[in-house]
């Protein structure tokens, strides 16, 4: 695109997607910050004029809220630690020369293309059901009572669950980045001395912390807002309230829409906070 | 110390053997060049050596004791890679000091050292700047840093300067010939440009298809060529290799002479052939002769001063001392 002409032809041909986009978003955000400033209760009486911002107070000052913040940060948290822990140490397995590899590559990304909805109810039904389920054999066969995983284990049930799910994008990344890494390296550092440990520790964490900080960002982003997961498991009760959750249940449970609206905005600016401050890390990652 | 020999060394990759059993002495203190065409096991000899490979049989023996199953780090050898291999996310002071860091030095020392190499190697003021801020050369320097703060008992070089642009690397084998008068240590160096190998070696193996060829010193090499291969590998322009009637004339299969040991003439002479393409050097013209009645085109190598064009007809003499002969399977004759 060197020529003046060639340049705005291209801003021209761009317009239509980026205004398809933009409205896309705009649109929806412009609803939630109007409704976020009404009482507006569809099934009882409608419009009911505007409240400044009394539903942000109420939605903040609920009992609800807090916990539903902790919730979505233990989540999130635990699943970006265990999804980086396993997808390095299943990276590194992948790598290895063995046979049937193709086959396994394929059955380690195989999770991702179950739908969310459709893997809760897996694991709910089929591994976690306290009478029928998978492990509560296992646990029996063992002689242990069975654990009941989504009342007396549910923020753990949870984590599982969506780790499970998110892992193969973990392992995917971070092993064609493991692939990236020069053999030579390797071979300077067992030249010099390293130890398998120190090699890992010395060349290929740090070789892999870029990509580290990628899966990190888009998986938060997207953990940030899981819900189907929750939705066919737990609805939310026994501690496993996110704010997503709690937004959902604010406007159809209690058919709220403006506390609902002002919930969402809450977590618009938490999302915007972390992927500011994740955007600086990889900013410094990738700079050098 | 650092005295490497090799005895029936094979290696092979499945069912493809890439050396077959081979005998090899490196001396203390030698520079010997492992040279020879892409693919011939060069580099395989060299990591075998490393012990980044694991020899298929046969026995590696380092000063006396038996190397074949010491894992690379306890070899005591230090390795420069064709790609420098730097730790990208270290600084060039934690590039050199990162093997005596892996060997558990004290902080003190590992500087003391670090500094040390960083002065001979003119990279005190690069020591703390990643590989990715320097060029081509200074990242050369710092593997070469990286192989000399160990004081291992032998260096070994693979291909290093051919990612290089041409005056550096003249510059760099100088560096490396002069650090190997200074050091004394042995020094092995995989190359597969013939004038490296003839600049640098003390001893230059030739290698060809996993099999040594002829070793011998540089000159040795060049006076004398065992065979055919050897003849055409060493030397640029290369040797002419001329079969037929007139190798039938000295008794041999094949007869080589180099291009500078011809006599070139506008009048005379025992070939006659027309000038083809005539490359300028300055100080040394070569022209390559068509038309001689000979089935090989002859290339000649005369003074920058004679000039003859495109066309014209010029008249060759062999020196009759050097014409190098060679039986059908291509070996010397004496």
């Amino acid at each position: 695109m060197a020529t003046k002409a060639s340049r705005s032809a291209a801003r021209l041909m761009l317009a239509p997607a980026v205004i398809l986009l933009l409205g896309w978003m705009l649109v929806p955000l412009t609803m939630t910050l109007i409704f976020s400033f009404q009482r507006y209760l569809p099934l009882r009486g409608g419009f009911q004029g505007w409240i400044g911002f009394e539903n942000y107070t109420r939605f903040v000052t609920s009992s609800a809220f807090w916990p539903s913040v902790q919730a979505t940060l233990f989540i999130v948290g635990g699943v970006l630690l265990i999804t980086v822990m396993l997808g390095i140490l299943l990276a590194i397995l992948l790598d290895q020369p063995m046979w049937g590899q193709g086959i396994v590559r394929i059955l380690v990304i195989a999770p991702f293309f179950v739908m969310p909805t459709v893997s809760g109810l897996v694991w709910k039904n089929m591994f976690m059901d306290p009478n029928n389920g998978l492990l509560s054999h296992l646990w029996r066969f063992f002689g242990a009572d069975p654990i009941i995983w989504l009342s007396d284990a549910s923020m753990a049930s949870i984590i599982l669950i969506v780790s499970w799910q998110w892992l193969p994008f973990a392992t995917l990344i971070l092993l064609t980045a493991i692939q990236s890494l020069d053999s030579e390296q390797i071979e300077a550092a067992e030249m010099d001395g390293a130890s398998a440990l120190s090699r890992f520790w010395h060349i290929i964490l740090p070789h892999l912390a870029r990509a580290i900080t990628i899966v990190i960002l888009i998986q938060t982003i997207f953990l940030l807002a899981i819900f189907a997961e929750i939705f066919v498991t737990t609805q939310g009760s026994f501690g496993t309230r996110t704010l997503t959750y709690l937004i959902y249940q604010r406007v159809l449970e209690s058919q709220n829409v403006g506390l609902g609206s002002a919930g969402g905005i809450y977590a618009v600016i938490l999302a915007n906070i972390f992927a500011l401050f994740l955007m600086r890390i990889v900013g410094k990652n990738l700079d050098r | 110390m650092g005295r490497i020999v090799l005895e029936q060394v094979t290696k092979s990759f499945g069912d493809v053997t890439v050396i077959p059993p081979l005998d090899l002495t490196i001396e203390d203190g030698e520079f010997t060049v492992f040279v020879g065409p892409s693919g011939c096991g060069k580099s395989t000899l060299l990591r075998l050596i490393a012990g980044l490979e694991d020899v298929t049989s046969g026995a590696i023996r380092i000063d006396g004791t038996d190397a074949t199953s010491i894992p690379p780090a306890k070899r005591g050898l230090a390795m420069v890679f064709q790609s420098y291999a730097l730790y990208p996310h270290m600084t060039v002071r934690k590039n050199i000091a990162f093997p005596l860091r892996m060997a558990g030095m004290d902080k003190a020392e590992q500087d003391r050292r670090v500094e040390q190499a960083a002065d001979v190697l003119n990279l005190t003021d690069y020591l703390d700047r990643r590989p990715g801020q320097l060029s081509g050369g200074q990242r050369q320097r710092v593997a070469i840093g990286r192989a000399i703060v160990r004081e291992p008992s032998a260096f070994l070089f693979d291909e290093p300067l051919s990612n290089l642009d041409a005056a550096l690397r003249v510059g760099m084998r100088l560096e490396i010939s002069e650090m190997h008068n200074r050091l004394k240590t042995t020094m092995i160096y995989v190359t597969h440009d013939q004038v490296e190998a003839m600049t640098m070696a003390d001893k230059i193996v030739v290698l060809h298809a996993g099999r040594i060829e002829q070793v011998g010193s540089p000159l040795e090499l060049y006076r004398a060529p065992k065979n055919t291969f050897v003849a055409g590998f060493i030397g640029s322009p290369k040797m002419n290799l001329i079969t037929g009637a007139a190798a039938r004339q000295h008794d041999a299969h094949t007869i080589g002479i180099r291009p500078e040991h011809m006599s070139v003439s506008a009048s005379e002479g025992t070939w006659s052939g027309v000038v083809g393409v005539s490359e300028h050097l300055g100080s040394d013209t070569f022209f390559h002769v068509h038309d001689t009645g000979l089935a090989e085109t002859i290339t000649v190598r005369v003074d920058g001063e004679i000039s003859f064009k495109h066309g014209d007809r010029i008249y060759l003499t062999p020196r009759a001392d050097v014409i190098h002969r060679f039986d059908d399977k291509g070996d010397r004759l004496s």
